[in-house]
């Protein structure tokens, strides 16, 4: 792509400069974004998502669906690699018309679709090719119109996300902090509302967001003014804060850290206080996850074990605590207080991992993931056989598993905020059981495992007992989330331990970043808290429908564009750009006994193929 | 073929008449082998002569059909890697194959992963850094980012942090360019020297046999010659087979 964008020299004069541009990348650019356009619009996105309102009457999060891609294919199109040693041109006039002409041109998406739509009928295969999609595509307002002003939003769209690399810094700092502030505070209306309700401010929030949810037109306006002023405030002082903390040495820096940690915790233990049950619930769903994704990364992140059968794990916690907890449990029913049932959850989990961990450990990569896969499965079959069904209730489950009474207070699903708190207290337990494994011996074995199995067992690993070890622990990790799930909810059933679960906890793992205690964290806040679980609903609750298409999207690009996660750990970042990291190594000259035997074996690569060619002349 | 001293009491590593197969493929046909302390030999043979075979069976990824392997004295067929490293053998695998995502430390440590002294692991550390101090500039460094030749110090150094009795060591001459193999052969030999006992597998017969005391020569898991160092390297069969003379 940098081949064709470099390729015309910028000796020409102006006028025909202009015209000079990389035609097949604009083509290329242009029509994928048209086509992307005509993907969301028929996967129902602008209509299912319509009534959702970001500025009240003017804008709405089905059109926003739309928008964004001209905007960043304009962006992505006169975007350049800059290269060492090579002079890239400022981007200027040509930048800005390339993102005009790709804008155009992926106009062609929605006009298409407009045309199609109004001419053929192709609704049997295609269920959102109807009425409504073309009434929303024509802004109700006729064919005419719909065609022309597409033409225009998208020309204008394109023309601004190139405008990107032509603003100067400061203002494009400025332009897209303004812009995700305002799409933030429009989307998280419900935890802002719900939480200045708790504080006593509704008035502030009447005022700010609409009667029928979105921001009014004025609190957008002073929203960015307020925000754009902010931006230019906090210039480059976030840099300075973070560096300072980096800089920090020895005791020093563990005060720091204490203090933010502290910090952290506190606002853990007051905010739920002030938050309402949907926040709550969902703080506490977003744990529920947080823990099973803590134990995932242990067996994925840490040991490298591929384990897509992780929701077994799950269920047994789930289905222990039922049996062992609840009145109804059909055919053995201890009635044991939680905290009893806990011990033996846990002790069954790291059985259970034994159990499955034996026969699947020994094997390797693919068939690995798939036997596990399998015993996953296997597992929710069980629980909902008829076979077992004297035992675990089959489909029905288990019911009436008691609230968890602790004597000074009760946990139960009806107040998620005592659940919270309960999800919250396992959850420090597992990072810190996680964050204390990762620097130990066994977390060494466990990464040594990862890289090279063979030579870990030649440096006398155990490795069949570490990746044990491994599957043990994070079956324990998974059973505590099933056995709070089970008090919460108050009844277990073999649905709720779907395959689904598994790979959703994979794609938290993945997206936060593998082998990162604080990248699982913020996976699941991102994907969980604002997506939602398989089940649980999350903060875009307009998404639902879509939510499995925008994991496996993220998932995609992720693996493509940044795979060590969105919190890398320096060691896998620096793994995955391992290539670039030596190249400006080299390029720096930072390194110089790097370089020195770079050079040298690159000589004597030079010499044998000087010799190969004076071989070859004569002849 | 017998004619050495391999059942001497001093040997610290030893094949008695070992034979090995994988499946029904007869791979090691009674070989006997002596490694005894302080000594640098040598494993010579081509491409499936059985050479790393015979590694993997000295340090216990394969059990012998019929024979006995011998590590200071004890019978080790079917003692566990992990017993063997902590007893004294450690290999420097082939192509290196450090842990490349983990720090240079981190390798060290693994290295000596099967013992718990602390202050003996600790001391080892200053030694390794001492013998390389190219090394101690990069312990932070992922592995994965050195170059080839300080790729191999980690490897032999990792390798030097199980306290071995004897180091095996695949291939050392794989991978790297001719100037770094110089470089690591005169490391290995400065090793020796400290007193270490080394066992090589090599097919550049040339290189290991300038720094080896005795050797080997392996042929379709057959030791088909046994001599010093010197009397291999002016054995005319050895010249025209391994050494590329006519």
């Amino acid at each position: 792509m940098s081949a064709t964008m470099s390729a015309p020299s910028s000796t020409s004069s102006a006028a025909p400069a202009l015209l000079d541009l990389a035609w097949r990348r604009i083509g290329k650019w242009g029509g994928l974004c048209a086509l992307a356009i005509v993907l969301v619009s028929l996967i129902g996105m602008p209509v299912g998502l319509d009534r959702r309102m970001i500025i009240e009457g003017r804008l709405s999060l089905g059109y926003l669906a739309l928008v964004w891609i001209p905007l960043l294919f304009g962006y992505l199109v006169s975007k350049r690699v800059v290269l060492e040693g090579v002079e890239t041109p400022d981007p200027g006039a040509r930048d800005v018309f390339a993102g005009l002409c790709t804008g155009v041109l992926s106009g062609l998406g929605p006009v298409l679709l407009i045309l199609g739509i109004d001419n053929f009928n192709l609704r049997k295969p295609l269920v959102n090719w109807g009425p409504q999609l073309l009434e929303q595509l024509t802004f109700g307002r006729g064919i005419g119109f719909g065609v022309a002003a597409w033409f225009g939003i998208c020309a204008v769209l394109g023309l601004l996300g190139s405008l990107m690399h032509v603003l100067s810094k400061d203002v494009r700092r400025v332009v897209s902090f303004v812009a995700y502030g305002l799409l933030f505070i429009s989307v998280l209306e419900a935890v802002i509302s719900d939480l200045s309700e708790g504080f006593g401010l509704e008035s502030l929030t009447d005022a700010m967001y609409a009667k029928r949810g979105g921001l009014t037109v004025k609190s957008s306006v002073i929203l960015v003014v307020v925000i754009g002023v902010l931006s230019i405030l906090t210039k480059g002082r976030v840099k300075v804060v973070t560096s300072r903390y980096k800089e920090l040495q020895g005791e020093e820096r563990k005060r720091a850290s204490m203090l933010l940690f502290s910090g952290v915790a506190g606002l853990c233990i007051v905010l739920p206080l002030f938050l309402g049950k949907i926040m709550n619930e969902l703080l506490a769903n977003v744990g529920l996850f947080l823990l099973l994704a803590l134990g995932l990364n242990i067996v994925v992140g840490l040991a490298g074990i591929l384990d897509l059968g992780y929701v077994a794990f799950f269920a047994v916690g789930g289905y222990t605590t039922a049996v062992l907890t609840s009145a109804e449990s059909p055919f053995f029913a201890p009635e044991l207080h939680f905290g009893f049932a806990l011990i033996i959850v846990i002790l069954m989990a790291g059985l259970t991992g034994l159990v499955i961990g034996a026969p699947v450990i020994r094997m390797r990569g693919d068939y690995l993931a798939i036997v596990t896969l399998g015993f996953g499965e296997i597992i929710r079959l069980l629980f909902m056989s008829d076979w077992l069904k004297p035992y675990f209730g089959g489909a029905q489950g288990i019911t009436n598993v008691p609230p968890v009474d602790l004597g000074f207070a009760v946990v139960t699903g009806i107040n998620p905020r005592s659940v919270f708190y309960m999800v919250l207290v396992f959850c420090t337990l597992a990072i810190y059981v996680s964050w204390r494994l990762q620097g130990s011996r066994l977390g060494r074995a466990w990464m040594a495992i990862r890289e090279d199995e063979q030579v870990a067992e030649a440096m006398g690993i155990n490795t069949v007992n570490a990746k044990l070890m491994a599957f043990v622990v994070g079956a324990m990790m998974a059973a505590l989330s099933g056995a709070v799930l089970a008090a919460k909810v108050g009844s277990v059933f073999p649905n709720s331990f779907m395959i689904l679960v598994s790979i959703i906890i994979l794609v938290v793992v993945i997206v936060g970043g593998m082998g990162n205690i604080v990248g699982v964290l913020v996976g699941s806040f991102v994907l969980i808290g604002v997506l939602g679980g398989p089940r649980q609903p999350g903060l875009l609750q307009e998404f639902q429908s879509y939510k499995l298409l925008i994991y496996g999207a993220l998932l995609v690009f992720m693996m493509l564009q940044r795979p060590e996660g969105l919190v890398p750990s320096a060691r896998r970042s620096q793994e995955l750009h391992q290539e670039e990291f030596l190249q400006d190594a080299w390029l720096k000259g930072e390194d110089h006994d790097l370089e020195e035997a770079e050079a040298a074996e690159q000589a004597t690569a030079g010499s044998g193929a000087e010799g190969a060619d004076g071989e070859g002349d004569p002849t | 073929m017998n004619t050495e001293a391999t059942s001497s009491p001093t040997a610290l590593l030893e094949f008695r008449d070992v034979n090995t197969h994988y499946g029904a493929v007869h791979i090691l046909k009674d070989v006997n082998l002596a490694i005894f302390p302080g000594e640098l030999v040598c494993l010579l043979g081509g491409n499936a002569s059985g050479k790393t075979t015979t590694l993997k069976t000295l340090l216990g990824m394969v059990t012998p059909t019929s024979g006995e392997v011998v590590l200071d004295g004890e019978v080790v067929n079917h003692r566990s890697i992990s017993y063997r490293v902590a007893n004294g053998v450690t290999m420097v695998p082939e192509n290196r194959r450090l842990f490349k995502r983990l720090s240079v430390k981190e390798n060290l440590l693994l290295g000596a992963y099967l013992r718990k002294d602390k202050d003996g692991i600790d001391s080892d550390l200053e030694y390794v850094y001492e013998l390389f101090p190219r090394v101690k500039e990069r312990i932070n460094q992922k592995s994965g980012t050195l170059s080839g030749g300080e790729q191999q110090m980690v490897a032999i150094g990792r390798a030097l942090m199980s306290r071995p009795k004897v180091l095996l060591m695949d291939e050392p001459s794989m991978g790297l360019a001719p100037a770094l193999v110089q470089q690591n052969f005169e490391l290995i030999q400065q090793i020796n020297d400290e007193g270490m006992s080394i066992f090589i597998v090599e097919q550049n017969a040339n290189m290991a046999l300038s720094i080896a005391d005795r050797g080997w020569v392996l042929q379709t898991g057959i030791v088909v010659l046994n001599d010093t160092a010197e009397a291999l390297l002016a054995n005319p069969e050895m010249r025209a087979a391994y050494l590329g003379e006519a």
